[in-house]
């Protein structure tokens, strides 16, 4: 849930990047923080294994600007892909305000994408979240490969209802902050409509 | 949703400070937190400029909530208090009121014993704070009085943060 701080003039919001293993979440944050001015960012943090695998998540706080003298706060999380940590990635889902499920556009992840999506609609259950009412956007990543299925074929199965989504290539930056952009309007929108 | 909203007011801002600040010359720390479970930062009192606050808050919240898995996992409720001991520096993590992050940092100038009767003494305060905290905001949405600060923003406020 997102923090409203009357005191510090201050709205501070979560951002869930989900996806499965190696389908660019963690790439995603790195674009963000490289190509963010230094005083928009605080340090991202990264909890990953030896071969650079995310073990718990990754960390981004960013500042958008004010909104009506409030100092708007992202903080943007990622979780770990890898189907065993499912422990840790329902953690990371605790007070989430909007989330990003990114998609590895590649045809021999299908499946793995398909998972992943019902793993966070499962895991945003057993919090008490229904997905179709949370700020949600999709992201088609690794456009660039090209062993990709088409947008057509990945939105029939991983975005029946329509909710915003992009294509991208995270690895050079395509698409990723349009994705935020994205994310973070709903988000504004939804904080807006709840009161 | 499954939490509600968590905001905070002035009138109860300053008055968790002035806990805080008490607990800091009582417990003899160098810097205390309190954080939200969702891994942001609500206050600082002592040395906060020579930490990463934002990296802290959302590290601390990580840590309670890895813990407070395994503690289910074992058949607990949650672990109320963490201990890290370092050579220098210690931390000491409760929970406070269910719902927020207590973070106490402290040397060889205070001791484990002195934090932990510190600490409870005032997470009892802290916690009628936030009972109360939790009450105002309730009735302020019930009575539609609520001063908040969005419910009037336009799609171009939003659309200016991203120009």
């Amino acid at each position: 849930m997102s923090f409203i701080n009357y005191a510090s003039r201050e709205i501070n919001c979560k951002i869930v990047y989900y996806g499965p293993g190696l389908c660019g979440k963690t790439t995603n944050l790195q674009h963000v923080y490289q190509k963010t001015a230094p005083e928009a960012k605080g340090k991202m943090i990264s909890l990953a294994t030896e071969t650079e695998r995310t073990l718990f998540f990754d960390f981004l706080p960013l500042a958008l600007g004010e909104i009506r003298g409030f100092k708007t706060r992202f903080h943007l999380y990622t979780v770990p892909g890898q189907v065993f940590y499912d422990a840790s990635r329902k953690l990371i889902l605790k007070g989430v305000d909007g989330v990003v499920f990114v998609a590895d556009s590649q045809e021999e992840r299908f499946d793995a994408n398909i998972e992943s999506i019902e793993n966070l609609r499962f895991n945003l259950q057993e919090q008490g979240y229904d997905l179709d009412q949370l700020p949600f956007v999709i992201q088609y990543n690794k456009r660039d490969l090209p062993n990709v299925m088409t947008v057509d074929e990945l939105r029939r199965e991983l975005n029946p209802t329509g909710v915003p989504e992009f294509e991208a290539c995270a690895a050079t930056g395509e698409g990723v902050f349009e994705t935020l952009k994205a994310i973070a309007k709903l988000i504004l929108i939804d904080l807006k409509k709840g009161k | 949703m499954a939490n509600p909203q968590m905001v905070m007011y002035d009138e109860e801002f300053r008055q968790i400070n002035t806990v805080l600040e008490k607990l800091l010359r009582e417990s003899h720390s160098k810097v205390i937190f309190l954080v939200d479970k969702n891994g942001q930062l609500i206050s600082g009192v002592g040395d906060t400029e020579k930490f990463d606050t934002t990296s802290l808050a959302s590290l601390t919240a990580g840590n309670i909530a890895a813990t407070g898995g395994l503690a289910k996992l074992i058949g607990e409720k949650e672990f109320s208090i963490l201990f890290h001991e370092g050579e220098k520096d210690n931390l000491h993590i409760s929970i406070v009121a269910g719902r927020v992050i207590l973070v106490v940092i402290f040397d060889s100038r205070s001791s484990l014993g002195l934090v932990r009767l510190r600490v409870k003494k005032t997470s009892d305060e802290l916690t009628g704070i936030f009972e109360g905290l939790l009450k105002k905001a309730e009735e302020r949405e019930k009575q539609g009085t609520s001063d908040f600060p969005f419910a009037e923003i336009t799609d171009d406020d939003i659309d200016n943060l991203f120009s």
